[in-house]
């Protein structure tokens, strides 16, 4: 059972309209690098020029921020689920 | 374009300044960034004047040209123009020369600021077509979005952390909305409903609707300029949980500026947070320009988001303008609340506590001097959160129906009859 990550509406263009990927990375670092390789582009939208996830782009591993974790180097195993999130405002 | 679009031009990324259509939409397809709306102020000059504004009626609309709605709103009529109340009693306690507040927690229908930006996001929801909204909230904008709705006739679905007062929680289900409470804090709450906003058609107040939403916002700040005698305050203390009321209060000073309505001036833009709560001032006092999320643990739900979207933001305004951050403990947020409802008769829900107890500390510590204006923003009303400060003002002595009992009650208070 691999890794499902979750793919927000903004970069679904990248993955065909595919709402759910699957990867086999060990970390959410090397699931991004595999996600590019399917995907082209879809680093850039993540990652910012000095290799940090955006300011903007809240990533979950099952529904833990990954900044609570170990942010990219975070492991990832079968049957963990990703989530891409945009920041959102509050209220 | 022009004609449908009112004095709107574009939605554009804060990031990378990519533009986009008018549309239900919030994050830039490429980085993510927050969307904003562009306006046409060489239009907007040409209407919106002083002399304009003074004959309007007197709630938000007032400001409608900076207000982003393609037409005439449709929701928020009675919303707005609340008292900005000179607050001596409360300015000789802390130890200031003159300090306001602006006092939202009369804030038309549902007694927090919160009706500024549903009435935007409701209008222009509208104006777009939808006939369901839904928000994630931590109270207020669940109430303030049920009522609207209910009373624009719109169907509503509400989304809040399930531990949320008792006060918020009937205030949201009485006006017939659909209230989901989900097992989790808000950051849970907005993560879920960010996956499922889009997915159903409906209008998000704070998710797809927010580049409109928040500029609701600024109308608090364009009330606190006109009614200040159209000049701005030396300092203001402006509670933070996502950090976007802070971010649109100082906008709304800026566009004042901009329109030549209010003359340039020197203003700091201060922060407030809770301590169980604090990624934003915590980051401000470090000297850092980014925040680390935190897991929230105050009494000051309505400011409990550890993941402020607009924190980055926020520090970014507080930095430029001189402005302080600081944050305060339950306690201090309770004696924040005593203070504000004994000095000034106004009853204040828990972010009113922060807001007043961070004032009093920057007082103390110099970054407002004693000699300065300051308006303190007051966003909610304190009969939302009764559970937060019940148990911690007083009790009441209860007697029998006897002069006897009343009478040995008062001597023990030291108080005598004027005849006796």
């Amino acid at each position: 059972m691999p890794v499902k990550v979750r793919i927000p509406t903004p970069l679904r263009k990248l993955t065909n309209n595919e709402e759910i990927v699957e990867i086999s990375a060990g970390t959410i670092g090397a699931g991004i690098l595999e996600l590019q390789s399917r995907f082209p582009g879809i680093k850039d939208r993540l990652i910012d020029e000095s290799g940090e996830v955006r300011r903007f782009v809240n990533v979950y591993v099952n529904e833990e921020d990954i900044r609570f974790l170990q942010n990219q180097d975070t492991p990832v195993k079968d049957g963990d689920e990703v989530s891409i999130i945009p920041a959102i405002a509050g209220g | 374009m022009q004609a449908t679009n009112g004095f709107m031009k574009a939605l554009k990324c804060r990031e990378c300044g990519r533009e986009y259509p008018l549309t239900a939409t919030h994050v830039c397809e490429f980085d993510f960034g927050p969307l904003e709306v562009v306006y046409d102020y060489a239009l907007i000059k040409k209407s919106l004047t002083r002399e304009a504004i003074k004959r309007r009626e007197q709630n938000m609309w007032r400001y409608r040209e900076l207000l982003p709605v393609a037409a005439e709103p449709t929701v928020g009529f009675q919303v707005g123009y609340t008292p900005l109340v000179r607050a001596d009693r409360l300015a000789q306690r802390l130890g200031v020369r003159e300090l306001w507040i602006k006092n939202d927690t009369v804030n038309y229908p549902t007694l927090s600021f919160k009706d500024r930006v549903v009435s935007v996001a409701l209008s222009r929801a509208r104006e777009l077509g939808f006939t369901t909204v839904a928000c994630a909230s931590t109270g207020n904008l669940a109430n303030s979005v049920a009522a609207n709705a209910a009373a624009a006739g719109l169907r509503a679905y509400v989304f809040i952390p399930a531990d949320l007062e008792q006060g918020k929680i009937v205030n949201s289900l009485v006006y017939g909305a659909q209230v989901i409470a989900i097992k989790g804090h808000y950051d849970e709450v907005n993560r879920l409903c960010a996956e499922i906003a889009g997915k159903y058609g409906w209008a998000f107040v704070n998710v797809n609707m927010r580049p409109y939403y928040a500029e609701g916002s600024k109308s608090m700040g364009f009330e606190i300029a006109e009614q200040l005698g159209w000049k701005l305050p030396d300092h203001t203390v402006i509670p933070m949980a996502s950090g976007s009321l802070l971010t649109k209060i100082h906008k709304s000073y800026q566009e004042f500026i901009k329109l030549g309505l209010i003359s340039s001036a020197d203003y700091k833009v201060h922060g407030a947070q809770a301590t169980g709560c604090n990624p934003i001032s915590a980051a401000q006092k470090a000297g850092l320009d980014f925040f680390k999320p935190v897991k929230p643990n105050t009494i000051a739900k309505s400011l409990a988001i550890g993941t402020p979207a607009d924190g980055f933001y926020a520090l970014k305004v507080m930095r430029e303008t001189g402005g302080a951050a600081e944050d305060v403990t339950d306690a201090e947020i309770r004696d924040g609340i005593r203070l504000l409802a004994e000095t000034e008769g106004i009853f204040a829900e828990t972010a009113g506590g922060v807001t007043t107890a961070v004032a009093k500390k920057l007082i103390a510590s110099g970054k407002i001097p004693a000699k300065d204006s300051v308006v303190l923003c007051i966003t909610g009303n304190g009969l939302k959160t009764l559970d937060a400060v019940a148990g911690h003002v007083g009790a009441t002595r209860e007697i029998r129906p006897s002069l006897r009992e009343f009478e040995s009650l008062l001597t023990a208070d030291d108080i005598t009859p004027v005849n006796a």
